[in-house]
């Protein structure tokens, strides 16, 4: 199990760091389960959420309502979305309730640059998606 | 069912109530149980079988040693006979017989330990097999909590802010302008710093004499003059 106070810490360090190119916030969420909600500089509308269990790390950011897709779209989208799939690194398309969302899953004994580099990905992979997606937006 | 398609169904079913869980926490424990139950019979399954391997050892050694007894005597018995000492060959004899029997029932024990460390290892290779499934079941079940109870956390925490209201295309918008403004204060910067080092030339130029300074106006002058004349 990650310690996320922890990896909050560490992470929020590491978000600072000028040279790294990569400058981010992060929030813990309080509840059931912890959660950190990690702002990128230039990218705030796009989040990334990690939150962790026994055996990994999850990092995911929320792309887009089922609402705000095109009804007669669903179905080409949903298999543009498996087609693609695997081409997308480190990331893949899921859905959770109503939420299209693009994630990443990390072994609990990754490192704090595996994470980060997870993040970066992660990150610029949600942007392409959804430019990539967007015919198929309302 | 298996986990992954009860997973399947409980999410397809959608309409949860709020806070109502995918993942039914009794079922969780009953799984943990059944996790240290396979886990305890594992345990035991392997002492079982060192067990047994070191009595199948055990029973196999003795039965090679009175293999061995068993040539020997038949080796004093022949002597004796040759000796014309059928007495002691006699005796021997029924030596042998007892080593036998003895032997006999190494061999049968040997056996029995042999059957059993088969039982053993399909018993081991079984239940490391189901305690595998249900390690990677569970997880697939905390996993679906954990994914469920961290979005209770994020919508709501997050369900009243302003990025949540934003649709992707808008969001992907604004990102975009942000890299298209950042770009433009880029180039804008590199043009300036130009403009800098464009000037600077220039002021070295016109010291070094290299550059008239009024050069250009006297050039047009010249060149109206002629147009004139």
């Amino acid at each position: 199990m990650v310690d996320m106070n922890k990896l909050a810490g560490e992470l929020a360090e590491k978000g600072k760091d000028i040279e790294s190119g990569f400058l981010f916030e992060v929030n813990p969420i309080p509840g059931e389960v912890e959660v950190l909600q990690i702002i990128i500089e230039d990218r705030e509308e796009l989040p990334i959420f990690v939150s962790t269990s026994e055996e990994q790390i999850l990092c995911i950011t929320y792309l887009f309502k089922e609402g705000e897709v095109k009804t007669e779209s669903f179905d080409e989208m949903n298999k543009a979305m498996l087609l693609t799939n695997i081409s997308m690194p480190l990331s893949s398309f899921a859905k959770i309730d109503d939420q299209y969302v693009i994630y990443g899953a990390l072994s609990v004994n990754s490192s704090l640059s595996d994470v980060v580099h997870e993040l970066e990905i992660l990150s610029g992979n949600a942007i392409d998606a959804i430019d990539a997606m967007t015919n198929y937006l309302k | 069912m298996s986990i992954f398609t009860k997973i399947i169904t409980a999410i397809r079913g959608g309409a949860r109530e709020v806070g109502e869980s995918i993942v039914d926490a009794n079922s969780v424990r009953i799984f943990e149980q059944e996790i240290k139950d396979a886990e305890a019979a594992l345990d035991k399954a392997k002492r079982d079988l060192t067990e047994v391997l070191a009595k199948e050892m055990q029973a196999g050694r003795k039965a090679e040693q009175l293999k061995e007894d068993v040539k020997k005597h038949e080796g004093y018995a022949s002597e004796a006979l040759d000796k014309g000492n059928e007495e002691l060959a006699l005796e021997v004899a029924q030596k042998i017989a007892e080593l036998q029997g003895e032997l006999a029932v190494q061999v049968k024990a040997q056996a029995t330990f042999s059957a059993h460390i088969d039982r053993l290892k399909g018993l081991i290779k079984q239940t490391s097999k189901t305690l595998a499934d249900y390690e990677r079941q569970l997880v697939m079940v905390k996993t679906t909590d954990t994914v469920q109870k961290a979005t209770q956390a994020i919508t709501s925490n997050y369900a009243s802010g302003a990025s949540s209201l934003l649709t992707a295309k808008e969001s992907l918008d604004r990102i975009k302008q942000k890299q298209q403004d950042f770009d433009d204060r880029m180039e804008a910067g590199e043009a300036l710093q130009g403009e800098f080092d464009g000037a600077d030339l220039d002021k070295k130029l016109r010291e070094a004499g290299i550059v008239d300074d009024g050069s250009a106006a006297k050039d047009i002058l010249a060149k109206l003059k002629e147009k004139k004349g």
